[in-house]
């Protein structure tokens, strides 16, 4: 493989307090230094609690919203620093996939219209072609491709899904923002979904950056992941690894916060005491300190952040990491 | 000794122009003091009319359907007048939402709040209730709760406000504790924090917990009893190990299947097929029988009633009479 798809370097974005007394709020720092890549065909979880900032690196490297500083490299090119209208022509190869699929379809446009109109804008097939292309997609995600003359009120929240895919779908994107695609969904239509975006990957060769707050779905997806806290990456590595033996205290504690519907397992339950802090007042030091269990922690905790090192197979934001255990 | 709470042959019916639904159609069970008895389905199941209609809080122009019974303690609940239901309501029954800043008041404070809920329903000074208030903060582990008792809601976090909603549904010392989705809008960390809590109180006040859940994950572990919940029927219930050791309808093994799991090797997840029927067109026969992969040919005209799997364990499959469950 000839270098990673999607490049992301010290990506920042901050959000400047607005309104009356602004100058003396300081900044959310929603995102506050994060890197990582993603290889053709490859799966890059990104996990995290609300507020994390997970869903604002995806927005951010689409450029839905202007990052404040860092860089995006895409398929070899700058992608923040292209001009509109190349931009526009580049977006055809990044898509999004949103949580709620109702929200980002238009209420009084047909499903088939809905899929057409990226076609349609990217000028990717002759006209009399396209409600073939459209019928051609519904089927590709599993659906009838009776529904395009539809409307979106008319489905199920997994079926929306469906067709939020087959929009992206239809301009033959490179890479998939998925943005907690299935955190909406019940059960066994999640477990649908996530199939339909296994084979998708498989037959199309698509990168996904899939951003999720349940380790056991990016499990079930990712093949690397990436975990989240107060605006920075904590932990990074192959899934397997770092859910097997994870190194970062917050990781070991989300990982035991999951609900696994099995009594048998005995697992170690490490329940975190308070809620995540604010990002516009993270703490000093490393941000987790304050909730932080391990055994090992320390005034330097409190002053020095920890920042990503090599440790085995992993890369880890912790000055403890691999002193325990 | 008698059940606290006894539901039998519960139906609810929403009368319209068109077809009438039933989206509870024939639910029965019981709860004993002190018991965790967790109800799991997905969305539409009935599980949240099941739980309204214990306080008779069905919305209009829902009914519940002459038939129905529903005894707290010896209390005929359906046969209650309105100044009656208010000795329940809140009192005798205690309820938590899955959002918990839809059910605070925005503009009272937390003490407030708390406050009306002593004084409804004990003859107590301002300043007694108030204390009262600070008590139930202490109960429900609010960290600084002297400072918190002048919070607004707004200036809390969710896992904090559902704290407060669960400190207002315990300042009459319910019997019974209905928690609807208690922490599916909560972060994992949080979730695990609420769970303990729920836990801890049921044990110390030896109070019933009605633990209604899309999460077999949250179930396994915690609940006493679990009942599976599917088309506005209760199609599969035992005791929680009984349950996930020997799960025996196939949608309750459908949709352990359809979760991605935390452990173990990943496989490729087996989702159930098709779509849960609306409640204005339940299927004839077995409500599941058409997404069944084990139907038989009576499946699809005889519905089954509920028969003996185990000790205290019951479904409605005709697979139980077979023995090949």
């Amino acid at each position: 493989m000839s270098g990673p798809l999607l490049e992301v370097r010290d990506l920042v974005k901050h959000y400047k307090a607005t309104g009356f007394l602004a100058r003396k709020a300081p900044p959310v720092r929603a995102v506050d230094g994060v890197s990582f890549s993603v290889g053709k065909g490859e799966t890059l979880g990104l996990v995290g609690e609300s507020g994390c900032g997970k869903s604002t690196v995806g927005r951010t490297i689409l450029r839905l919203q202007d990052a404040t500083a860092g860089s995006v490299s895409f398929d070899g090119s700058d992608f923040l620093a292209l001009d509109s209208a190349t931009l526009r022509q580049a977006r055809r190869k990044l898509q999004i996939i949103f949580q709620d699929p109702y929200s980002s379809l238009n209420p009084r446009m047909t499903v088939g219209d809905a899929i057409a109109e990226g076609i349609e804008i990217h000028r990717l097939a002759p006209r009399a072609e396209i409600a073939g292309r459209v019928a051609q997609l519904l089927e590709e995600v599993g659906l009838d491709p009776g529904y395009a003359t539809r409307y979106p009120h008319e489905f199920s929240g997994g079926q929306r899904q469906r067709i939020g895919i087959a929009r992206a779908l239809a301009v033959e994107p490179a890479f998939i923002v998925c943005d907690e695609p299935v955190s909406a969904l019940d059960v066994s239509v999640q477990a649908q979904v996530l199939n339909l975006l296994a084979d998708l990957q498989a037959r199309r060769g698509i990168s996904y950056l899939f951003i999720a707050h349940d380790l056991a779905v990016v499990r079930q997806i990712a093949h690397r992941v990436a975990v989240m806290y107060l605006g920075r990456i904590v932990e990074t590595g192959p899934t397997e690894e770092v859910l097997a033996h994870p190194a970062h205290p917050y990781t070991k504690a989300l990982l035991s916060a999951v609900p696994v519907p099995d009594p048998d397992t005995q697992r170690l339950r490490i329940v975190l005491p308070g809620d995540p802090p604010s990002p516009s007042n993270p703490p000093s030091g490393c941000a987790f300190h304050p909730r932080c269990p391990h055994p090992a922690k320390d005034a330097r905790c409190t002053t020095e952040r920890p920042l990503l090192h090599q440790l085995g197979g992993i890369e880890v934001a912790c000055h403890h990491a691999g002193a325990d255990s | 000794m008698s059940p606290l709470l006894e539901v039998e042959d519960l139906r609810i019916a929403f009368p319209s122009s068109g077809a009438t639904s039933r989206p509870v159609d024939g639910v029965s069970f019981s709860l004993s003091k002190g018991e965790l008895l967790a109800v799991v389905g997905e969305s539409g199941c009935g599980k949240s009319l099941t739980s309204l209609a214990l306080l008779r809080l069905v919305p209009p122009p829902g009914q519940i359907l002459p038939g129905s019974a529903i005894r707290l303690g010896g209390t005929d609940v359906l046969g209650l007048n309105d100044s009656e239901l208010r000795s329940i309501r809140g009192r005798r029954i205690g309820m938590i939402f899955q959002d918990p800043m839809t059910s605070l008041n925005p503009v009272f404070t937390v003490a407030d709040q708390i406050s009306e809920s002593v004084r409804a329903h004990q003859n107590v000074s301002k300043r007694a209730a108030r204390a009262r208030a600070l008590e139930l903060l202490q109960e429900v582990g609010i960290p600084d709760p002297v400072e918190r008792l002048d919070n607004y809601p707004h200036q809390m976090s969710g896992g904090m406000r559902q704290r407060v909603m669960i400190a207002i549904a315990l300042a009459s010392e319910p019997e019974l504790l209905i928690a609807d989705e208690p922490t599916t809008a909560l972060d994992v960390t949080v979730q695990a924090q609420i769970l303990e809590l729920l836990d801890g109180l049921r044990a110390r006040r030896g109070m019933a917990v009605l633990l209604i859940t899309h999460d077999l994950g949250i179930v396994a572990g915690r609940a006493d009893r679990v009942a599976v919940m599917y088309a506005g029927r209760l199609v599969e219930e035992a005791p929680t190990a009984a349950l996930f050791a020997r799960p025996s309808h196939p949608y309750t093994k459908g949709l352990l299947a359809s979760v991605p799991r935390i452990t173990g090797a990943v496989t490729r997840l087996t989702p159930i097929a098709g779509t849960v029927p609306p409640p204005t067109a339940w299927p004839a026969g077995c409500r599941f029988h058409p997404r069944c992969p084990a139907v038989l040919p009576r499946c699809a005209t005889d519905d089954p009633p509920a028969l003996p799997v185990g000790p205290h364990h019951q479904m409605r499959c005709w697979l139980a009479e077979a023995g090949q469950a």
